[in-house]
């Protein structure tokens, strides 16, 4: 104690100091918590800022889709072993502390409750089913690719104005299973068939398709699952949304530009290379507002994207250009000895990039990319400037909704901080846990 | 070419692109090899480097010239084709901070677009100086040997780090803006006034003469600039000391005597806001949107800031600062001498990523209504109607910025790397 607080004279006042500081803090603001705020825009809204204006009746949906979520990061925490452990962890006491939410409001019911309540559990059963031997990493990788199908089925609800066309979804399925189609084949027939098995793969995807194109119709004319527009949409569920589709769908795209980048063919460097440094020089904010405005323009009249798509299709843009940075990043870092030996061993240009310098690179950049996405998740709330209903946005809306409210914004703010604040924390933290394990810092 | 032939059988697996790419200087050799086997020419892999980046440039050209053709046409369709005569047309809207220019609705397009840059330089550059003030501050004291400090630097990191910054500029405004009315206005010693409409302070102005002033002392600073160069210049030749900070102080303050009696004694007024009708009038002001985005900016930065400098402080060997102690330098001389050099060049490059992140994101400005160049290139396609040419216009201007930001540190960057080494 002595040692570190009172060493010296200096030392002893900037303790004195310090302390005083700490007190000034925490009576302001435990006072302002206690006594002087109204916490009834915070309290009074938990399904607005959780789904916003989600149709009421069709919560099921979003609870389904947290749900299978909640289970594939449970299985992937089980399977991955202990890299995705404070994560899982934290989401599922998240959901849970959730339930507890402290609101009066009649529309949070009991089932909304034990329906976030149900998520550890999930978590947990994910856990001890991922660690089965008989469940390998190549299975997860599936049910989080069916998982998002699910979703956006789920979600989107089929047919009629706002759903998906059950021909889309059947497509999108069929382009997933044509690597499930892929991974039989392999069993099925000896290495060198080359030819069956690219026949196989996709005579199975059709066939899925197919199957998957009649169900959905089946569930289409039950009327099961209504379309629900994405203007609809809103609050926590599109933050999550924004983040994550941005920085899972801009992954290949940053390593094709990334590879573009270091290419030796000078037109592909230089266009790489514009790219990126291009979007990189421009705040998101002007990349949101070009592709909700000039977006409209640059396309053909009848491929109207709605609103929420833009923004998504903005954040993936920009999300892009900085992920190819990380991901070139990676491949700086592999000794040029690897791609020597490849080559001493005859393997050709696209089999050394994909099958020996990418993994070991895109190895390296999981915790740089683990950063982006802290980034990427805390700039979804820019999307506002642009009118998407995420948290932020629900947030001042519920504020403008009611004169009284307009004095207690701090509240509300103070609330959106808060929840940003322990994802962020625990993605960091989780991060940085992940960097050791890796030895990235030690190389 | 018949008879060489089965040259091709024996090595039919060896793949022109590996032998060029692992030894480049053989490539006289190979081509030598291809024209005497006679390499049907879709194997010849300069062809196919050229054919590749052929067809990438006509998708790339394509795909580019398909959108663009869509918008004018689309844009043409509703008699807007892309011209610049609108700059000059009359803005019609107010913007209640300027800098250094003078504004009003009557002016045209053009130049209110001015006012909006010089507005997102000025936040710029004062966010970039007083964030890397703070951010050093917060540095120093997170490497404290004082626990309590240390926490309190990395709880101060921890909140900033983890929280959007949009949020934390909405907190800043609504806090600005929630501030007493004015007949209540805080006022602190200086006089700094806080109210709802912004902060007043006492602020110079020129008086006659000023200018005057100025110049003689503009004279004096350079002369003095001159002066402790060529002193230290002297100083590494001869090896003596020439107080040269001493001299150089000398001569600035002898310009600043002389140009205070040219002058004839009163260069420089000092503009104390009064209290009159409605508002206070004369010294600065600054608007809320103003001091919210400025204050957000630079604590926000800040906790960024600091965590380049600490990782640039501690990733200097512990062995270096003991080797300065070990041969007699002091301990202000060792941090000068020693660590301080060697931190900068891994502090540097990051450090420039957060200087161009604080410039970009200037313009949240928009949210909390201050005028910066994105929130009045919004107001001016509201306005005129012409969303392409303003917005080319306001890619530009943060593309310069963003430019001029890493050709500076980068050059600076470069200089201390030889430098030290």
């Amino acid at each position: 104690m002595r040692k570190n607080l009172f060493s010296s004279w200096f030392d002893g006042i900037l303790t004195v100091v310090g302390v005083l500081i700490i007190l000034f803090i925490v009576w302001t603001v435990g006072d302002w918590m206690i006594n002087q705020a109204n916490w009834a825009p915070v309290l009074d809204f938990p399904l607005l800022y959780l789904v916003g204006q989600y149709p009421r009746d069709q919560l099921w949906r979003v609870g389904l889709t947290l749900w299978t979520t909640s289970f594939l990061f449970g299985m992937s925490w089980g399977n991955w072993g202990n890299l995705l452990r404070t994560f899982a962890l934290a989401l599922g006491i998240f959901l849970g502390a959730m339930a507890l939410y402290p609101t009066l409001s009649e529309s949070f019911t009991l089932n909304i409750r034990l329906a976030l309540l149900l998520n550890p559990l999930l978590i947990y059963l994910g856990y001890l089913l991922g660690k089965r031997s008989f469940i390998s990493g190549r299975i997860v990788l599936v049910l989080w690719l069916l998982s998002a199908v699910l979703t956006i089925i789920l979600l989107s609800g089929l047919g009629g104005q706002n759903g998906l066309s059950p021909v889309l979804v059947a497509g999108m399925v069929g382009l997933v299973t044509i690597y499930i189609g892929y991974s039989i084949a392999r069993h099925l027939f000896a290495a060198g068939r080359t030819i069956l098995v690219v026949l196989f793969s996709f005579l199975f995807a059709i066939g899925v398709a197919f199957l998957v194109f009649l169900a959905l119709g089946q569930i289409e004319s039950t009327g099961v699952l209504p379309g629900v527009g994405t203007t609809l949409w809103g609050g926590l569920l599109v933050t999550m949304l924004l983040a994550v589709v941005g920085i899972v769908v801009s992954f290949p795209f940053g390593v094709a530009l990334a590879l573009g980048r270091r290419s030796d063919l000078p037109a592909v460097r230089v266009v790489s290379t514009a790219f990126i440094e291009l979007v990189r020089g421009v705040p998101l904010v002007t990349i949101l507002f070009m592709f909700s405005i000039i977006l409209a323009l640059f396309l053909p009249a009848e491929s109207r994207l709605d609103r929420l798509m833009r923004a998504l299709i903005a954040m993936i843009f920009f999300s892009s250009a900085y992920m190819a940075e990380n991901v070139r990043g990676g491949l700086q870092a592999i000794p040029p000895g690897q791609e020597e030996a490849a080559q001493a061993l005859g393997l050709p240009n696209w089999q050394i990039t994909l099958r020996i310098v990418l993994p070991q690179a895109l190895r390296l950049v999981i915790p740089a990319i683990v950063g982006q996405f802290i980034t990427l998740f805390k700039d979804t709330t820019l999307a506002i400037i642009v009118g998407i209903g995420e948290i932020l946005f629900i947030g001042r809306s519920i504020i403008n909704s009611n004169p009284k409210f307009v004095q207690h914004q701090m509240e509300v703010f103070f609330f959106i901080a808060v929840i940003f604040w322990i994802f962020s924390y625990v993605l960091s933290s989780s991060s940085r846990q992940l960097e050791s394990q890796l030895g990235v810092g030690e190389r | 070419v018949q008879a060489l032939q089965p040259a091709l059988i024996i090595y039919p697996q060896v793949d022109d692109q590996n032998i060029t790419k692992s030894s480049p200087p053989s490539e006289g050799s190979l081509q030598s090899r291809n024209s005497l086997l006679g390499t049907s020419f879709w194997r010849d892999e300069r062809f196919l480097r050229i054919a590749a980046q052929a067809i990438f440039v006509i998708v790339v050209v394509g795909v580019l010239w398909f959108a663009i053709n869509t918008m004018l046409t689309a844009l043409e369709s509703r008699g807007l084709s892309p011209n610049m005569q609108f700059w000059s047309q009359e803005a019609g809207f107010p913007i209640n901070e300027t800098t250094i220019l003078d504004y009003d609705p009557t002016r045209p397009f053009w130049y209110a677009f001015v006012i909006g840059i010089l507005n997102t330089l000025r936040v710029s550059i004062l966010g970039v100086v007083l964030a890397t003030v703070l951010g050093v501050i917060i540095a120093v004291m997170r490497l404290s040997t004082n626990w309590l400090i240390s926490h309190i630097a990395l709880a101060y990191i921890e909140f900033h780090r983890n929280i959007p910054l949009l949020v934390y500029l909405f907190i800043w405004f609504f806090a600005a803006s929630s501030l007493p009315a004015v007949r209540e206005s805080i006022i602190w010693p200086g006089p700094i006034i806080l109210n709802q409409r912004g902060l007043y302070a006492a602020w110079p102005i020129l008086a006659e003469g000023g200018v005057l002033f100025l110049i003689v002392l503009g004279i004096g600073f350079l002369a003095s600039v001159i002066a402790w160069f060529g002193l230290r210049y002297i100083e590494e030749i001869s090896g003596t000391r020439t107080f040269k900070w001493l001299v150089s102080l000398a001569i600035l303050l002898v310009a600043g005597v002389i140009g205070w009696f040219l002058s004839g004694g009163q260069p420089i007024l000092i503009d104390i806001p009064i209290l009159g009708g409605f508002n206070y009038t004369g010294g600065l002001r600054l608007t809320p949107s103003f001091v919210a985005l400025i204050l957000g900016l630079v604590l926000y930065t800040a906790a960024f800031i600091a965590e380049v400098v600490r990782a640039g402080i501690q990733a200097v060997n512990r062995g270096q600062v003991e080797a300065g102690l070990a041969i007699g330098l002091g301990k202000y001389q060792t941090l000068n001498l020693v660590v301080f050099p060697q931190a900068m060049r891994v502090i540097i490059p990051p450090l420039i990523s957060q200087f161009l992140n604080l410039t970009k994101n200037t313009s949240l400005a928009v949210a909390i209504g201050y005028f910066d160049v994105f929130f009045v290139g919004r107001t001016i396609i509201n306005q005129a109607g012409r969303a392409i040419e303003v917005f080319i216009m306001i890619m530009a201007v943060y593309l310069i910025i963003s430019l001029f930001i890493s050709l500076i540190l980068n050059w600076y960057n470069r200089r201390i790397q030889f430098a030290t080494r």
